[in-house]
């Protein structure tokens, strides 16, 4: 793993109020940049990364020597073109890539904060991000976008800043986290605290690497991430190099070891407080209790032209809990267009090379430029 | 830009906000957007339209006027179009009511089955019509309850809607539609174009 003491961030001076009620300030932001700032300032669009992901959203990461999570629709020429666009992203607060977050030393102790860390919430994220906009002087961001837990984020941005940016993209993603949303990270939160090397959260004092727990984690996520059809269609009950059972506990089936491997690169490049801390927000995010109950007041204010994106075999953020939210926005009068793509690839769809949705955003954004 | 969407564009009054219920390529909607500062927005079933309207930057959301029409608030708009896909619904007395609901006024245009080539076909071949504005066959056509003018303009009667404007649309003629005309417009004219409002 490259040292990540050479990644960009700005140092936010300004008090920032919590949820929880403490504040913070002279707090770290890791970002990263694409593309360049015109002139007017008016081509820079802020993306929000979903909940393992980070600021480097496209070409290769430097910390993990992987290509960036949104490669396939960030870049020159693609569906957010980077010749015409400044792309920025930020690490989210809580998080593990250069941002403040439970690994973080603590002045008071010269210690990581691990548990002592504050609970955060998917409001005090965007809210730590707008510092992003006085940072590069930027009055209004043409677009802001993200899937998942970046789409809540982008929901959260407009109902806090509503004429700060021009247009909107929520994709695959609620205003308000469901029962059984909140049921998948619970498993993966027990699955990390269970683990005997999580020590109460103080591993990184000690040493040590809840990696079995993170492991866990990681793996039963993964499942909400695809679709049924699709894993039968990838996997089906092939064996993994061998010609018949093993009667054991070994990995027998591909989709085992497939499993397994997608949780033991996740433990590289993750810290498993980060997890808690993050998934904590997501379950925390009901932009509709925010408002009372109705969701259209959190857009009463906004002239933002939103588009809503989400995909057939997405069950984690269903069609349905995206098109409250356009339900929300009709009923406040708010410009929005929304589109269902086709995809067997479940949530994780909108990370994927998807020619219509990238279509559908390069569109759009053309469009509207 | 077709005849028909000229005369629905006349019908609109400039700066207004305006839903359009099946808008195809967003050909209409861009007109009003660029040429009256309309406030439109499109529903629309087809995936492909639906891209062609994000291309030109109209507010486009993909749906179907039965299932989807809920999701907007009474009178938001101040007029929802529906062009030629009446005939399309399960249930189109259930979609005019919720027009009406949604908006102040509703242009609803039909592709008159009391067309006299229409009657011909029909009455001499014995086979279910194909004509230009009615091209699929029997077993294909999205049209499952296709209406004449006259019946139309009846079912507005019985059902207490104000026809605010009639229009018969033959070849690129236009001509209003009256108690008086009404068994020969549904002759003569192979679209009707109406405003109506409860």
């Amino acid at each position: 793993m490259n040292t990540k003491e050479n990644i960009k961030k700005i140092i936010v001076k300004k008090p920032l109020k919590l949820d929880c009620g403490k504040t913070i300030s002279d707090y770290p932001l890791a970002y990263e940049t694409y593309g360049k700032l015109n002139e007017k300032k008016d081509n820079a669009i802020l993306v929000f990364h979903a909940l393992t992901g980070d600021q480097f959203v496209t070409g290769k990461n430097p910390i993990t020597n992987k290509p960036g999570w949104w490669n396939y629709l960030v870049g020159p020429n693609k569906a957010i073109n980077t010749n015409k666009f400044f792309v920025i992203c930020a690490n989210v607060i809580g998080g593990c890539m250069g941002s403040f977050g439970p690994s973080s030393i603590n002045p008071e102790n010269n210690e990581t904060y691990g548990t002592n860390f504050p609970v955060i919430t998917i409001n005090d994220m965007v809210n730590a991000q707008y510092n992003l906009l006085e940072f590069f002087e930027i009055e209004k961001l043409y677009s802001v976008l993200g899937g998942s837990m970046g789409g809540m984020q982008v929901l959260q941005f407009v109902a806090n800043f509503p004429n700060k940016t021009k247009t909107a993209i929520p994709i695959a993603c609620t205003a308000s986290h469901s029962a059984q949303n909140i049921a998948f990270n619970e498993l993966g939160r027990q699955a990390i605290m269970a683990d005997t090397k999580w020590k109460d959260g103080n591993y990184l004092k000690l040493n040590l690497s809840p990696d079995k727990g993170l492991a866990v984690a990681r793996m039963a996520a993964h499942i909400t991430y695809l679709s049924k059809k699709g894993l039968q269609e990838k996997f089906g009950r092939k064996l993994q190099e061998k010609d018949d059972l093993n009667f054991s506990f070994d990995a027998d089936f591909q989709i085992e070891s497939y499993l397994r491997y997608q949780g033991s690169i996740f433990v590289d490049r993750f810290d498993a407080n980060s997890y808690l801390y993050i998934t904590r927000a997501m379950d925390y995010f009901d932009l509709t209790k925010e408002y009372k109950g109705n969701l259209s007041k959190a857009f009463e204010k906004t002239k933002t032209k939103f588009f809503i994106i989400s995909f057939t075999s997405d069950w984690l953020y269903p069609t349905s809990e995206n098109k409250e939210i356009l339900i929300a926005l009709n009923s406040s009068g708010a410009d929005v267009g929304f589109i269902e793509i086709l995809s067997d690839k479940g949530h994780d769809s909108f990370l994927l090379d998807i020619t219509e949705f990238l279509k559908t955003v390069k569109n759009f954004l053309e469009a509207n430029y | 830009m077709k005849k028909e969407f000229q005369i629905i564009s006349d019908l609109i009054d400039n700066n207004t906000r305006v839903l359009d219920v099946g808008c195809g390529d967003g050909t209409l909607m861009k007109f009003l957007k660029d040429e009256k500062n309309v406030d439109t927005r499109g529903l629309e079933i087809s995936k492909e339209n639906v891209q062609n309207c994000i291309s030109k930057g109209l507010s486009i959301i993909e749906g179907n006027a039965e299932k989807d029409l809920h999701q907007f608030p009474d009178l938001s708009f101040d007029y929802v179009v529906l062009s030629q896909t009446l005939q399309a619904f399960y249930d189109p007395e259930k979609v005019i009511e919720d027009l009406l609901r949604v908006s102040k006024k509703a242009i609803v245009t039909i592709p008159n089955f009391g067309y006299w080539k229409v009657r011909i076909h029909l009455l001499l071949k014995g086979t279910m019509p194909v004509t230009d504005a009615l091209p699929n066959e029997w077993y294909s056509t999205p049209n499952i309850h296709m209406c004449s003018i006259k019946d139309f303009y009846n079912f507005c009667f019985r059902k207490k809607i104000y026809m605010t404007k009639s229009i018969a649309l033959n070849k690129e003629q236009t001509s209003s539609i009256n108690k008086r005309n009404i068994n020969l417009k549904n002759l003569n004219s192979e679209l009707g174009i109406f405003l109506i409002k409860k």
